[in-house]
């Protein structure tokens, strides 16, 4: 497949270029600050950095586009051998999607939701003339069979909705590739998905990048995955290249204080003995928040219950002072539970518990005082934040309205969250939109800190930020744990961070607790299979530990499904590489105990579940 | 931007040189600076206000006054004392237009007014309560919204006469039905956002979240919209008028001028009596809609898209 090059084999090359922003004034500030780099032919460069250093710009670049308000200041970049910076519009048509693809972030919001997959994966091409219609589809067809998508044959005939969200985002690669471009843009284009998926993900996006024979720029601030695709990284800070050089050099032998910054922000690897075991000052005899036996799901069935089931027979408690995290891919129900607490989805089955005393499923049944006990802080600080409220007004309001307080009281009060967020007085009189993101999400907490809260539920708080930006918040958070006594349940995918800062882990898989126990016991043997194929899936900061895993039998049975609700068995059975036919999937899970509060939910003895798979 | 105060954990800038600051998903915001079309627009309109507040005491003759007593004939052409010519009754056209100015532009500003008033709270109103009570509102919307509005006007003047409070009422319904399209989906889509449910989950009542979580958000696209509203009620006052069922005679409105000299045409006299009023609706529509224009484009065409 791999095309031969004309003359050389550099792809792409960056000299000296330079971008600058243009202020409202006239002015500009550069961006860019005279970057060199080159792509051969086969061969991933990744661009690393966080946010505002520049590599999302930089890899624009590659198509010859700035955003909005940016321009090209100087410099050149060659696609081969043709200056792109200084092209028009008409000029570049025929090389986007010819010579050179973009693939975005979000799968999701880069496919027409009402339009088939096939259509939309092959109109490049097509328009451009560059091959007739009957020639891109069978490209297409080769590329879903090289991205092992299901039912290659038939997927294409498939709208957006109805593949998940790892397929839609190697469908948008074969999108990418159907062109048959000689250099690929890849910005971030696994950061939004669960670990398991990830590991599908980078596994194809690699091999149909070698089969195919085109180079890439990879731009991620993930520094295990890049150790995972790339050939080459080019380190960027604020505009520089700090570093640059093979992958092996940056991740083994780095020399830049940046770099091992950078390094030094990694999560590590999910371990038994991170989890914080918190000291018991706040301890009380009853649980702050507890769930009983919750069902709860979405919609009205005939039977009163729920027409879609999305928990079932969920026992969680919360201790006071203590930080429960939830863990498990999207479509377990993680959010859905929080939302149970919250009062926002009442339970079809079960009992809510706040401070020992039985608390209403409904929320418009609860008293202010009970309201005021449970806070909810939003993945989006985005949408979170009303953007026509000024700052004192967003955290003023919960003070104000649980508390009582106004006036002085209410401003001294207002300036303590502010200095317990970390986030300088002056911000009180801005608005969300002149904040950055991680400043946003402090005001979210600080909003639900405002209403002196029993329990705060943070659903996927870290999960839109930068990795050294949601550091810093789940620095935050243990500070404000050790400070305020307030219980947390800490939601998320990522079983990294859930283990550097929970006491507790509660595993969800499919709406039912998988295993739950102190975070040792659930990092440390006897697993849940569902736990173990979490933590294999997280990525080591090493080259080939891809490899590695997908050879592994527990990532390969484990990846050849989604999450799928089930009425009866184990949810898991179908990507369980113990799973007993005839039992797991007819009989509910029994709960082993396997020591001081650490329930698995297996058909398998504890001892069957320490050994490998 | 100040420096974050940072705790023990915060990690580092890497050298002491750059600080490293989280960068403001956007500018604080620009403020609207209108272009030349805007300006155009905001001219033009500036100059049709001031008509329609001070015409009647600026107008070098009364609305009904005639020009030339002593030389009666319709239709003369400009001349000093007429200049803009006379019309039908030989009145002068100039001082008819400024009389004329304040009562089309007022009716159809106390009509959009009305129209906003109605249809916003009854479209954010349906927007928050039970799917019922929003199926059973929009549904009679829709009935309303179905029916030509000229045709609905014309029966509801012909049936109870026309005066100034009916046009106002009757345009002031007719538009709200619009208004509640627009102010409906707008609530719909805050609704749903984050902060309104955080503001449920905190408890506030339906009085705060309409007042401080989704009219600041809903008000300035539905600001918007009310001058393109306020130009189909012009248009709407000036067609009544125009068929007769408008501003009453002798009473001077654009519309109802441009059907009593309609005969200047058929006489191949002078066409200023009919062109006169006609272009002063005409620049006065456009003139809004290039201020609207300006603003749509100001706020990233978004607004534009939606109405």
């Amino acid at each position: 497949m791999a095309k031969k090059s004309d003359d050389n084999d550099v792809i792409f090359e960056a000299r000296d270029l330079r971008i600058n922003a243009v202020r409202d004034d006239g002015s500009e500030l550069p961006i860019v600050k005279g970057v060199d780099f080159k792509v051969q032919r086969g061969e991933v460069v990744a661009l690393i950095g966080e946010s505002g250093s520049g590599k999302t710009t930089i890899s624009l670049s590659a198509l010859g586009y700035c955003k909005p308000g940016l321009k090209f200041a100087g410099g050149e970049a060659l696609l081969l051998g043709q200056d792109v910076t200084k092209m028009t519009t008409e000029e570049l048509r025929p090389i986007r999607g010819e010579k050179v693809a973009y693939l975005a972030q979000s799968a999701a919001a880069t496919f027409n939701p009402s339009i088939l997959i096939n259509e939309q994966v092959t109109e490049a091409p097509v328009l451009h003339g560059s091959k007739t219609r009957a020639e891109a589809d069978a490209k297409a067809l080769s590329l879903y069979h090289a991205l092992e998508l299901p039912d290659p044959e038939s997927i294409g005939g498939r709208y957006p909705h109805q593949v998940s969200g790892g397929q839609l985002q190697r469908l948008m690669a074969a999108m990418a590739l159907c062109g048959e471009p000689d250099l690929l843009v890849l910005d971030e284009p696994t950061t939004a998905l669960d670990v398991t998926t990830q590991i599908e993900v980078l596994k194809a996006f690699k091999q149909v990048i070698k089969e195919e024979g085109a180079a890439a720029i990879y731009v991620t601030h993930d520094l295990a995955v890049v150790a995972q695709v790339a050939d080459h990284i080019v380190v960027l800070y604020n505009g520089e290249i700090k570093e640059a050089g093979p992958v092996e050099t940056i991740i083994n032998k780095s020399e830049h204080p940046y770099t091992k910054r950078l390094m030094g922000a990694i999560r590590p690897l999910p371990k038994p003995g991170q989890g914080e075991s918190s000291n018991h000052e706040h301890m009380r005899d009853v649980p702050a928040l507890e769930a009983k036996s919750v069902d709860a799901g979405y919609g009205k069935g005939a039977d009163g219950k729920p027409k879609s089931m999305v928990l079932r027979d969920v026992n969680v408690s919360i201790e006071r002072g203590k930080t429960v995290g939830i863990i498990g891919e999207s479509g377990c129900g993680k959010s859905t539970l929080a939302r149970v607490f919250a009062g926002l989805l009442p339970p079809s089955d079960g009992a809510l518990n706040l401070d020992g005393q039985p608390i209403a499923p409904d929320l418009r049944n609860r008293s202010r005082e009970e309201l005021r006990k449970v806070q909810f802080v939003y993945q989006m600080a985005d949408t979170a934040l009303n953007p026509r409220q000024r700052i004192k007004d967003i955290i003023g309001r919960p003070l104000e309205f649980y508390g009582g307080l106004t006036g002085e009281a209410k401003n001294n009060k207002l300036l303590e969250l502010l200095e317990m967020v970390e986030l300088p007085p002056p911000f009180a009189d801005r608005y969300p939109h002149e904040l950055s993101g991680g400043q946003k999400q402090r005001v979210n907490l600080a909003r639900a800190l405002a209403a002196d809260p029993e329990v705060v539920l943070c659903d996927e708080v870290t999960s839109a930020l930068d990795t050294i930006v949601g550091a810093n918040v789940i620095e935050l958070l243990k500070s404000l744990r050790r400070d305020t006594g307030v219980s947390f349940v800490f939601i998320s995918h990522d079983l990294s961070t859930v283990a550097s800062f929970a006491d507790e882990i509660v595993v969800l898989y499919a709406g039912r607790v998988a295993e739950q126990g102190p975070t040792d016991k659930v990092l440390s043997p006897p697993y849940h299979p569902y736990t173990r194929l979490l933590i294999s899936s997280v990525p080591e900061m090493r080259t080939g530990w891809l490899e590695d895993t997908v050879a592994s039998k527990e990532t390969m049975t484990g990846m050849t499904g989604g999450v799928e609700l089930t009425d009866i068995g184990c949810p898991f059975f179908a990507r369980c590489p113990l799973a007993i036919e005839g039992t797991c999937d007819t009989v509910n899970p029994p709960r082993r105990v396997d020591g001081d509060n650490h329930i698995i939910e297996c058909h398998r003895e504890v001892d069957e579940l320490v050994g490998g798979g | 931007m100040s420096k974050v105060k940072q705790n023990e954990h915060y990690v580092a800038p890497y050298d002491a040189g750059v600080s490293f600051d989280e960068l403001p998903d956007s500018a604080p915001s620009s403020r609207y600076t209108p272009s030349w079309t805007g300006w155009l627009g905001i001219t033009v309109v500036s100059f049709w206000v001031f008509i329609a507040i001070f015409g009647p005491y600026l107008a070098p003759l009364g609305e009904n006054e005639l020009p030339f007593p002593d030389d009666y004939s319709e239709f003369q052409p400009p001349r000093a004392g007429a200049w803009l010519g006379t019309d039908v009754d030989d009145r002068d056209i100039l001082s008819r237009l400024m009389y004329g100015a304040g009562r089309t532009i007022g009716i159809s500003f106390v009509a959009t007014v009305l129209a906003y008033f109605l249809g916003v709270i009854l479209g954010i109103g349906a927007a928050i309560s039970s799917p019922r009570v929003d199926m059973i509102v929009s549904r009679i919307n829709d009935a309303f919204l179905s029916l030509p509005t000229i045709m609905l006007g014309l029966v509801v003047v012909a049936a109870v006469g026309s005066s100034i409070p009916v046009l106002i009422i009757t345009a002031g319904v007719i538009y709200a039905t619009v208004v509640f399209r627009l102010a409906r989906a707008l609530g719909q889509e805050i609704m749903v956002m984050d902060f309104v449910e955080a503001a449920r989950v905190r408890g506030e009542g339906y009085f705060w979240i309409i007042t401080r979580e989704i009219w600041p958000n809903a008000a300035m696209p539905l600001m918007t919209d009310f001058g393109l509203r306020l130009i189909y009620v012009i248009l709407f006052i000036s067609s009544l008028s125009f068929l007769g069922l408008g501003v009453q005679p002798p009473q001077a409105d654009w519309g109802s001028m441009v059907r009593e000299n309609l005969g200047a045409l058929s006489y191949g006299q002078s066409v200023i009596p009919v062109i006169a009023p006609a272009l002063s609706i005409a620049t006065l529509t456009v003139a809004i809609n290039l201020i609207v224009d300006d603003i749509s484009a100001h706020s990233g065409g978004k607004l534009s898209k939606r109405l």
